[in-house]
């Protein structure tokens, strides 16, 4: 038993035992996926529920999209939790310190999808990036395109909607993150920073580097598996489950005719309804799916997801710290109306 | 006697944090002093931008996620 246990730790100090695995876990991974349809449906046909009836229908939507949406997650987080290994916010920030607005704008959306940062890191962060000379505005696109444009988001757009829906997403995203962030530059709101946040000037740190192996990334491709599918997964089921609902019993007239593209106050309905809700992306997918299914238009749909991921509560009051209200208010109603904009302009580019 | 600062404003990873170099330096028999900072400013004046952050003696030698364990006991060492 123990030298079982021993050659399995030595095993996961080699790169080549762990390029196999990876090997052996994808094509397991792919095989199990093909299989889930069919088994969602054995399943349900297992149950004494009426086939065709409404509850068959919700039934088949939760056990098909449980299991789909958690590989899915596994997949992209593990990617991601090692593309980010070659990021720290401490690099991004030596990246953008004194870039002017504009091309620093566009630099910081891009560098806030792989920077990783945990949600209790964002005061630290914020006052770390504008106390090393990264402009306010610039700072701002990072922030907003960090939680917006995440890997959990695109990567789950992309396999449950299709590539066309995740690459406007991304596109969208990262436009709302650089021009939101190049207008707060532009109205020069460095003195509605709170006091404490102006004066701090931060020594400059010198951190050796820490030396990862490849084992070292996947190692942590690994951790970032365990630690975001660990605490999401309930969000999961839960947004599944009320995809499932709406999936069986919502009619689709009634859902096309409040979020359909024809309402004009359908988008900024959305919007509003998405700031005080606050879910993560993992959460919120499932149910747009079946709310797309069910004749809802995608711009509507989309500012909805963007407002909920984007906007929320819970990041304002951690962001108070730091921020002015006035500051928090500019910042709201920019990222808010870019939002607006790009839900109207996909309800008319796709309807 | 090592003077360590864990930089970070209170939330469970910090926390980790602080435990793992507790334990690492009983490991290594190493007499440490380790004092949290949690105030935004004091954090942000030792120039890190990702937290839990670790200090040594006045050195910044780790910004951002848990520190390995290996790391932890080379700086500790050094």
């Amino acid at each position: 038993m123990n030298t079982i246990a021993a050659s399995l730790c030595a095993a996961r100090k080699s790169q080549s035992a762990w390029f196999a695995g990876l090997a052996i876990a994808v094509a397991l991974w792919f095989a199990a996926y093909g299989q889930l349809l069919p088994f969602a449906q054995w399943l349900v046909a297992q149950t004494p529920i009426k086939p065709g009836s409404h509850l068959a229908s919700s039934v088949e939507f939760f056990f098909y999209d449980t299991p789909k949406v958690l590989m899915l997650l596994t997949l992209v987080v593990f990617a991601m939790g090692v593309v980010r290994t070659f990021f720290s916010p401490e690099r991004t920030r030596a990246l953008l310190a004194g870039k002017r607005e504009g091309l620093g704008n566009i630099a910081a959306a891009h560098l806030g999808i792989v920077t990783p940062f945990c949600s209790c890191s964002a005061v630290p962060l914020f006052v770390g990036f504008v106390s090393a000379g990264v402009p306010l505005g610039v700072t701002f696109s990072f922030l907003i395109a960090a939680p917006m444009v995440n890997e959990i988001a695109l990567g789950l757009l992309f396999a449950l909607l299709g590539w066309k829906v995740a690459l406007t997403y991304l596109a969208f995203g990262l436009a709302i993150a650089i021009v939101s962030g190049w207008i707060i530059s532009r109205l020069h709101l460095e003195g509605w920073l709170e006091p404490w946040v102006r004066e701090v000037r931060a020594g400059a740190v010198d951190l050796e580097d820490e030396h990862l192996t490849w084992v070292d990334r996947f190692e942590a491709g690994w951790d970032a598996v365990k630690e975001i599918v660990g605490k999401v997964w309930y969000w999961i089921i839960a947004g599944i489950a009320a995809g499932a609902f709406i999936h069986g019993y919502v009619p689709a007239e009634l859902l096309s005719s409040i979020m359909g593209g024809n309402s004009w106050w359908s988008v900024p309905a959305a919007v509003l309804l998405g700031i005080p809700m606050y879910s993560n992306a993992a959460g919120i997918i499932p149910v747009i799916e079946a709310l797309l299914g069910k004749g809802a238009a995608l711009g509507t749909v989309l500012a909805f997801m963007m407002s909920v991921i984007a906007l929320s509560l819970p990041e304002m009051i951690i962001l108070r710290k730091v921020l002015s209200l006035k500051l928090i208010a500019v910042f709201i109603a920019v990222v808010g109306s870019g939002i607006l904009g790009v839900g109207f302009l996909f309800n008319a580019l796709f309807s | 006697m090592k003077d360590i600062k864990v930089l970070g404003p209170g939330c469970k990873r910090c926390q980790t944090t602080e435990d793992m170099v507790k334990a690492a330096a009983s490991e290594l028999g190493i007499a440490v002093s380790v004092e949290k900072i949690t105030d935004y400013a004091q954090i942000a004046r030792y120039g890190i931008a990702s937290t839990p952050g670790i200090v040594i003696d006045g050195k910044v030698v780790h910004a951002g996620g848990l520190p390995k364990d290996d790391d932890l006991k080379r700086w500790l060492q050094a």
